[in-house]
């Protein structure tokens, strides 16, 4: 391991894991928030009950926030030291055909998802974490628990606008990875000529649940609400 | 057909450079790109002009001499061909045609749209070769190589050297010259010996160097004259981490 | 008597070279890192020698007029490598091997040294293929072997069609694994213009650095030319475009002696010239003929397609006339026999000067797949060029000027007529004859390299161990200095209305006319004059642009085409020299009824080694007598 991550391809490395870990969690995360859909809220809230309360989550939230950071960090890093290959560019460049815009604009897109991660966490996380959400009983009052759902749909019911970011930000979301998806296994070195074509469709395949899951939740309260 | 050039023109690595811009006419369209360049560069002493320096020298696509940035592309339009290769029908009649040097900060430019491109021979002397003296090898049968192990090396090996990759590659990136090296020896059993060191090595060396890292954009795979897969990549991040990670 | 000592060791052929190693003196190791040893050129010839030499721990410094060693002309070669292996177990052996050189050479070389070039052949496949080099292998994971041009058993060793590119990889790896180790120097982008002799031996060159324009000098104890051919004579040719003579011409001018100029090899198979602005005729590797078969119309001037001439309307005229051979004779026959039927009036193409190769029966007999799989890289680049698929339309092809079989005389031990300067692979005359199989090209450069030079070099350098190292401020350097900087200013003064490229393009069609495929007496005497006229021409009009001190690539030209002139002027008088057609030298005053080439072996069994007398004078001729031994002389036939 000595001396891994001063190469460009340890860098590479980090970005990669970091990258499949933040892959799993927009799964989990998708999952949950599609639960949001069915019912009156309940199923939703009690989903959101229990990743708050679990044991497990609040060891993992911690990694979580490390694992974006660490990504956004290395992610900077990276940009910044390929920036240096080049001190004069090219006046006229076309396109190749292959190289698709999401590969070569990954930190682009990467910025603009920071920025709207900035936005859903102060919405959201911060609120539920710093205790501002009304509390709900359930059966009969055995159970009690944050009222999630109203916050969600409150938001997403009341400013249409929020509706509008948050649906751009699964679309960049879903740029992002169906680049990010399969270069995390090239860069582990799992691919060759024919996994190569594969792991692009399951990548788009991702890429595309996670951004119209992530799209439909503010479309639903947006005109069905 | 009658076209316009503009070209990247810089008398030395301490000069600035800057675009001139020639029209040419009467260019059969059968002309190689190169002889184009040759039928300029006549005009262009004709008139008591510095001819426009290029390198080139087999001109049958595999001595890896020649490249340029042509109208936004290494090696031109044509997928699969060495500049040397291309011919001037894929050009129309009235085009303007813009031909740069490689750019890259591992490869400065020496004169015009040639480059220095020493930094593939040193990334090679770092360890892109099997050890063995000449004399000390067994028959030559008595080493077993599947097909499919020498196919591929064959693949990797058919690289020229040119310099393509490093040219498309939006950060500069040496890797699929790297790895076409790495995989190409990685097949053998005898080139399996040293397959450690060597893709340390040579990644320390690329790095050293001011080449960037890869970012999977597949810019270089699109642009080499002789297809050189990622795959190739793939494999050397395989080799590099596994061999790291026992450091 | 002569003045050369060829140094044929005694004893019977077969054990000639084990003799002879044994006879050689050696160099302690630690001695050997206090000589140093000049070798120009990193083609398969300069890195097989620089890399052993290095690896046998001499101070080796390696010149290339290339950026890289990867781009030397070796990169081009396509067919394959021959080795005396017998892996297809058809009956092969070292014997065989030399004899099919010795008679594809028309019996024109010297037994010890072609036997020798077979002897290590062997080698060269193993430490190829220990370097990496990725020969074609078949499914039981073994080496794959194939049959090409002029022989009968399958002994060539290939990699698609790439084989010179791809053992050039690995003789480049092992050159800049000696390169890391800090034995050999690389000095890339230098052009060797002259030899610097002290006391009668090759002491060290005077190098212009290709960037800077500067005038550099190298020192050696020994200095080896691996420099190539000098088939650009032609100007277009199959070589790589700045392929030049210049090393070995000012060589010559020192005092080594040029030995068979005149021999030089026409390819069959190159794509054909298809306008006026074409700089260069694309080889296609003569291994297409194992599955290709070439002809033309039967009717003068078709003009139909090829695909919709009827198969009984086709003169496969090769297969017509050498039935035992067909397809697969000897270059120099395919190659008289193409410009035989095009100037009848049967060639094909809108020039009329082309001949088709034909895949129709073959894809139809072993399938696309099988077919595209062994050329496809080679149909690829003639698609590129021709804008036509081999697959769906026969090939075009046409002879073109290839290999110069002609170079430096080497005695056995490859040194040259100076002490202590020697010279390895196609720059020397040694092995080939008048006429050179397919295949064998590698074989020579990387067995001289790797496996003889490294010994005979050191035979030679152990009566040198006391020399300190050469120092670059004597006489000798600072007159060779003085002189190549004074060429220089002379070639840059003169600004008169002609490029050198256009100088050599008329000086390539004089050659290709009067002394190319087929030669006579009054053609090569009125070339002699034609030249002489071009060449003062030269030195009034041409007009060389830029400055000396940068990179200037019409300096580098004029000074190549210059000495191109020189050296026209022996090819031709060497020509003129040999009344007799053998190999690839064909006097259209000796052949047979039949037309074919007929050999003098009474008057003409000799190497032609020709001495430089001074500018303006005749150069003087030496004949190296070649005794048969072991082979009986006969007329090579291939019908």
């Amino acid at each position: 391991m000595n001396g891994i991550f001063s190469s460009s391809l340890g860098k590479k490395l980090i970005m990669s894991i970091t990258g499949l870990f933040l892959m799993i969690f927009l799964l989990v995360h998708l999952t949950v928030n599609l639960m949001l859909l069915f019912g009156d809220g309940k199923l939703f809230n009690f989903a959101a009950n229990f990743m708050a309360t679990n044991q497990l989550i609040e060891v993992v939230e911690p990694v979580l926030a490390i694992g974006f950071i660490v990504h956004i960090i290395y992610a900077s890093i990276i940009t910044l030291l390929n920036q240096r290959t080049r001190p004069m560019g090219y006046i006229q460049t076309s396109s190749n055909g292959v190289t698709s815009w999401a590969s070569k604009n990954m930190y682009i897109l990467g910025g603009a998802i920071f920025i709207f991660l900035v936005i859903h966490l102060i919405n959201f996380f911060w609120k539920i974490k710093f205790g501002e959400v009304a509390t709900l009983s359930y059966d009969n009052g055995l159970t009690q628990m944050a009222d999630t759902y109203s916050l969600v749909s409150g938001l997403f019911i009341t400013y249409w606008w929020y509706d509008l970011i948050y649906i751009a930000g699964a679309l960049l979301l879903g740029f992002h990875l169906s680049h990010g998806f399969w270069s995390a296994f090239q860069t582990l070195g799992w691919n060759n000529k024919i996994w190569i074509k594969r792991l692009e469709i399951i990548a788009y395949i991702y890429a595309i649940i996670i951004a119209i899951g992530f799209t439909i939740i503010p479309l639903y309260f947006l005109i069905l609400k | 057909m009658n076209i316009k050039l503009k070209i990247w023109r810089q008398p030395n690595a301490k000069s600035k450079g800057r675009f001139e811009t020639y029209p040419l006419n009467d260019v059969s369209s059968e002309m190689s790109f190169l002889e184009m360049l040759d039928y300029l560069n006549n005009s262009l002493i004709k008139d008591g002009k510095e001819p426009v320096a290029f390198e080139h020298d087999c001109r049958e696509g595999i001595c890896g001499s020649c490249g340029m940035y042509i109208s936004g592309r290494p090696h031109g339009p044509q997928h699969r061909t060495t500049t040397c290769e291309l011919r001037m029908r894929e050009f129309k009649d009235g085009q303007t045609i813009t031909i740069e040097p490689w750019r890259a900060a591992a490869f400065p430019v020496i004169k015009d749209l040639i480059v220095d491109r020493n930094a593939f021979d040193k990334i090679m002397q770092s360890g892109g070769f099997i050890s063995i003296n000449a004399g000390a090898a067994q028959d030559a049968n008595s080493i077993l190589v599947p097909k499919k192990n020498a196919d591929e090396a064959f693949d990797s090996a058919s690289c020229v050297g040119c310099g393509a990759c490093v040219a498309a590659c939006k950060n500069s990136s040496a890797m699929l010259f790297i790895s076409a090296k790495v995989t190409h020896l990685a097949q053998f059993p005898q080139g399996r010996i040293e397959a450690e060191i060597r893709v340390k090595n040579m990644v320390a060396k690329m790095d050293e160097l001011g080449f960037g890292g890869c970012t999977n954009t597949r810019a270089c795979e699109a642009e080499c004259p002789k297809g050189i897969s990622i795959s190739n990549i793939a494999k050397l991040n395989r080799e590099f981490f596994v061999a790291k990670l026992k450091d | 008597m002569s003045k050369l000592n060829s140094k044929i060791p005694d004893g019977p052929l077969a054990d000639k070279w084990t003799n002879h190693k044994a006879s050689l003196k050696l160099v302690n190791p630690a001695n050997k890192g206090k000589l140093d040893i000049i070798v120009i050129g990193t083609g398969l010839g300069g890195s097989s020698s620089a890399s052993t030499l290095g690896e046998l721990g001499y101070n080796v410094k390696v010149f290339s007029y290339q950026d890289s060693p990867r781009r030397a002309h070796s990169v081009a070669a396509q067919g394959g490598i021959n080795a005396a292996k017998n892996y297809k177990n058809d009956n092969d052996s070292i014997y065989r091997l030399f004899y099919d050189m010795l008679k594809g050479g028309d019996f024109r070389a010297r037994e010890a040294n072609v036997y020798r070039a077979a002897e290590v052949s062997n080698l060269v496949i193993d430490h190829y293929t220990a370097l990496g080099v990725p020969f074609a292998r078949d499914y039981g994971g073994t080496i794959d072997n194939r049959s090409f041009g002029g022989v009968q058993v399958s002994r060539t060793f290939y990699a698609k069609g790439q084989t010179g590119q791809q053992c050039l990889v690995g003789a480049y790896s092992a050159l800049t694994r000696q390169i890391a180790k800090g034995t050999v120097t690389m000095y890339p982008r230098r052009e060797m213009l002259d030899l610097v002799i002290i006391d009668g031996k090759a002491r060290g060159i005077i190098t212009r650095n290709l960037v800077t324009g500067e005038i550099e000098r190298h020192s050696a104890h020994a200095v080896v030319l691996a420099t190539g051919g000098y088939g650009t004579i032609y100007y277009m040719s199959t070589l790589a475009l700045n392929s030049n003579a210049s090393a070995t011409w000012k060589a010559h001018k020192k005092g080594a002696f040029f030995a068979n100029p005149s021999f030089v090899q026409i390819h069959p198979t190159s794509i054909p010239v298809l306008n006026s602005y074409q700089s260069k005729l694309t080889l296609m590797s003569e291994s297409l003929r194992n599955d290709g078969r070439v002809w033309v119309p039967k009717k003068q001037g078709d003009t139909r397609k090829p695909n919709d001439i009827p198969e009984d309307e086709r003169d496969y005229y090769l297969e017509r006339r050498y039935p035992a051979f067909g397809n697969l004779v000897p270059r120099d026959v395919a190659s008289r026999a193409a410009k035989e039927r095009c100037d009848a009036g049967f060639g094909v193409g809108s020039t009329g000067l082309s001949v088709y190769l034909d895949f129709r029966d073959a894809i139809k007999k072993k399938g696309k797949k099988v077919i595209e799989e062994n050329y496809g890289n080679l149909f690829d680049m003639y698609e590129k060029i021709s804008g036509e698929s081999p697959l769906e339309t026969p090939m075009r092809i046409y002879p073109a000027g290839h290999y110069t079989m002609g170079g430096l005389w080497v005695d056995y031990n490859l040194m040259t007529t100076i002490p202590g300067l020697f010279a390895v692979g196609e720059s020397n005359f040694s092995d080939h004859g008048a006429n050179r199989l397919g295949a064998s090209s590698l074989m020579q450069c990387s067995g001289d390299g790797y496996f003889i030079l490294p010994y005979t070099i050191t035979d030679y350098l152990a009566s040198d161990i006391k020399t300190p190292r050469i120092k670059t401020d004597t006489p000798e350097f600072d007159a060779a200095e003085k002189e190549v900087s004074e060429r220089v200013k002379k070639l840059l003064s003169i600004n008169g209305n002609e490029t050198p490229t256009s100088y050599h393009r008329r000086l390539g069609k004089i050659m290709w006319d009067y002394c190319g495929m087929v030669r006579n007496e009054e053609g090569l005497k009125k070339a002699l004059v034609l030249i002489k006229e071009l060449e003062d021409e030269f030195w009034k009009n041409v007009k060389v642009a830029g400055k000396a001190e940068e990179l200037n690539q019409e300096l580098e030209k004029a000074g190549r085409v210059m000495d191109f002139f020189e050296l026209a002027k022996l090819l031709c008088t060497d020509a003129l020299n040999r009344k007799e057609s053998c190999g690839a030298h064909f006097r259209e005053e000796s052949q047979t009824e039949t037309g074919e080439a007929k050999r003098d072996d009474d008057n003409f069994s000799y190497v032609a080694a020709w001495e430089y007398k001074g500018q303006g004078q005749e150069p003087e001729l030496h004949k190296e007598e070649l005794k048969f031994e072991y082979v009986k002389l006969q007329e090579r036939n291939y019908k």
